[in-house]
């Protein structure tokens, strides 16, 4: 088992046409995602490399061949009005890659799929997910992975490959990583997150990777404390970060006193999680938590 | 993106909400001028990216126009936080009865923006959250419909008693509002809101913080770009994310979530990083040039470190980066390479050929790094490259 994605999903590719959505389009095929259709507008009827047929809209891609998960590699100007597209059309997973989409888009996009609850939305500017061996929806380098019991969640794009590459290289296999977005307005948190993997029998301990701004680690602290089922480790990025300065993605901002690393550090530690300091300690922390169970 | 008070005020009075009159002067003789025009009692107002700029002595009154251009002097010359402060706003001073405060940001947790509104105004606005919090009014915007002006009139009516005062109070709440829309804030901000002893209602502050993501749709607000680090501009302009700390190891990553987690690295090896760096998955080999100039023009970085994972981003293709850029131009301090990832074997041999070593490991290479900077700072003459 896996979360979210498993061999089965069907995904419809948004942009696919594009440089990055042709490119990751078939690095997923490689990875054995199906993907089954493809959404450019202007280019319906035509085909990627003679094997994914391209479609102008998503609801016809939907009808056509029952996808039911869309990522999005369009432009940031036009990714918001891309996902309100895939809610419509009531694909099941959307996830988001473009990074740069202006906050306010986000929150009406939020608006209206809140009112819809037709599509889960991960992102945007994230990486996607993957359940190792089976399937990948996103960009996630698939080598890195090896399929195994511990779920990893994260905020960040290349510290995901690194902590995972780290757990694969320590023989730790995972059963979904997912990179929920380093933007302010994001559809899946890091509690929604949690919250699958507790429900996942073939998940054994989650890894957790927070970065500074906002508050979203603060509230999987206080959900982890209320008797999470499952040992979690956890590791927050940016602890040297300035206040009221952005380190890259939108959402690391350390407003005045609240966001910052130290905040959170604490209020996992207070929840019994057990924090990193650098991330080469996660590994030998989640082999810790895992042993300390199965004894 | 910060926008400086004047400018942030220029946009309240295109917006409807007054602001008291007064213009922006780059030199002490103009601050004298427009002391003169303005006729009146004045405040001179260091314009710096900074908060306490009061506490630090950039908020200045003067009587009459010869003190308004001693006390420009004097400010025009000062630093703020280590920000020069190259221009003040002159404007006439008010009779103030009291001071509130509006606000309106976002809130992550709620998905919406929110409006907050306080009677004790004038101070930092999270101090009383923190010790008071009972005496903010918080309510949350419709993201489709907007704030209703009932909802104004319901937070000024909870926050001043005097209903002639509130009345006026309410339609700028509202013009506040609609301004954080359309300009695409993340932060619409007027503390304090000054109620005069006439009973009039003013914005005596103006801070405004836009999206980053929608200045593309906004050339117009992009244009108030000003008083940016030369290199952090450098870098904005080639796409690189780029923020100077103080630290001694520079530092290349690909990614802001590793390059905030290299800082911390080197920070927890007992080094101290001396920037955030993100090269994003590009590796043109221009952007590694520019990132390495950036560096090398910070007189304190005594070794710069690249950290590169190679998911996406092809490992060979940064080290051709690295090597280009070298050929260009011999670098003034030791280089530490990590690379792990994509192609890496074919990375190392590239970076073998022009007498470089990489390490795999993180850790190893924050370690490294800052073993080369502790040398480079005990023989300062012996730096350049190994």
């Amino acid at each position: 088992m896996s979360i979210l994605i498993h061999e089965r999903t069907r995904v419809v590719v948004q942009g696919i046409t594009g440089r990055d959505g042709s490119f990751h389009a078939r690095s997923m095929l490689e990875y054995g995602t199906q993907v089954v259709a493809g959404v450019t507008p202007g280019k319906g009827g035509s085909q990627l490399d003679g094997r994914v047929p391209i479609f102008d809209t998503v609801k016809e891609a939907v009808r056509a061949t029952g996808a039911d998960a869309s990522v999005i590699y369009v432009p940031a100007a036009f990714a918001a009005d891309a996902i309100l597209e895939a809610a419509a059309a009531g694909v099941a997973l959307t996830v988001c890659i473009t990074e740069g989409i202006p906050v306010a888009d986000m929150i009406e996009v939020w608006e209206v799929i809140e009112r819809l609850k037709t599509t889960r939305l991960i992102g945007p500017n994230c990486p996607g997910l993957i359940s190792p061996g089976k399937s990948k929806i996103g960009i996630m380098p698939g080598f890195i992975c090896r399929p195994g019991r511990v779920g990893l969640v994260s905020r960040s794009g290349t510290l995901t490959y690194e902590v995972v590459k780290a757990l694969t290289d320590a023989e730790i296999g995972q059963s979904t990583c997912i990179g929920i977005g380093g933007d302010p307005i994001i559809g899946t948190s890091f509690v929604d997150v949690l919250a699958l993997f507790a429900a996942d029998p073939d998940t054994d301990a989650v890894v957790l990777i927070g970065e500074i701004g906002g508050t979203d680690e603060q509230e999987a602290a206080e959900f982890i404390r209320r008797r999470y089922p499952k040992p979690v480790v956890a590791f927050i990025a940016g602890q040297t970060a300035p206040p009221g300065r952005r380190m890259g993605h939108a959402g690391a901002i350390v407003s005045g006193s609240s966001g910052t690393a130290e905040e959170k550090i604490r209020a996992f530690a207070d929840a019994g999680v057990g924090v990193a300091r650098v991330p080469s300690e996660i590994p030998a922390k989640v082999s810790a938590t895992i042993s300390a169970r199965v004894r | 993106m910060n926008i400086h008070e004047h400018q942030a005020k220029d946009l309240f009075a295109a917006a409807g909400i007054p602001v008291p009159r007064g213009r922006v002067a780059h030199t002490p003789a103009e601050a004298r001028e427009i002391a003169r025009e303005l006729n009146a009692k004045v405040v001179v107002k260091a314009q710096v990216h900074a908060g306490g700029r009061g506490k630090a002595g950039g908020i200045q009154l003067a009587a009459t126009p010869e003190e308004a251009e001693a006390k420009a002097k004097a400010i025009l010359g000062m630093e703020i936080k280590g920000l020069p402060v190259k221009r003040v706003l002159v404007a006439e001073q008010l009779d103030i009865e009291h001071e509130h405060y509006l606000g309106i940001v976002l809130d992550r947790a709620r998905k919406r923006p929110v409006v907050m509104a306080s009677a004790a105004g004038g101070i930092d606005i999270e101090e009383v959250a923190r010790t008071a919090p009972e005496k903010i009014v918080r309510c949350h915007v419709d993201p489709l419909a907007g704030l209703h002006p009932f909802e104004a009139r319901e937070i000024c009516f909870t926050i001043e008693r005097r209903g002639e005062v509130a009345q006026r109070m309410a339609p700028i709440l509202n013009r506040l509002a609609d301004l954080y829309r359309r300009v695409d804030a993340s932060l619409a901000e007027i503390n304090p809101l000054v109620v005069a002893r006439d009973g009039q209602v003013w914005a005596l502050d103006a801070k405004v913080v836009l999206d980053d993501n929608a200045l593309y749709r906004h050339p117009e607000l992009e244009a108030l770009r000003e008083d940016e680090d030369p290199n952090e501009a450098a870098a904005r302009r080639m796409g690189l994310s780029y923020i100077r700390l103080d630290g001694e190891i520079g530092c290349v990553v690909n990614g802001a979530g590793l390059a905030m987690a290299t800082m911390d690295v080197i920070k927890a090896y007992g080094g101290t990083p001396a920037n955030f760096l993100d090269i994003g998955g590009s590796s043109n080999p221009d952007k590694v040039l520019t990132a390495m100039d950036i560096l090398a023009s910070d007189r304190k970085v005594k070794a710069i470190f690249f950290n590169i994972f190679g998911g996406i981003t092809r490992t060979d293709d940064v080290a051709q980066g690295i090597a280009q850029a070298l050929a260009k131009r011999k670098p003034r301090v030791p280089i530490v390479i990590r690379l792990t990832g994509t192609n890496e074997e074919r990375a190392r041999e590239i970076l073998s050929g022009i007498g470089l070593t990489s390490t795999t490991s993180m850790d190893e290479g924050v370690k490294q790094a800052i073993a080369q900077a502790r040398e480079g700072r005990a023989a300062p003459a012996a730096g350049g490259r190994r």
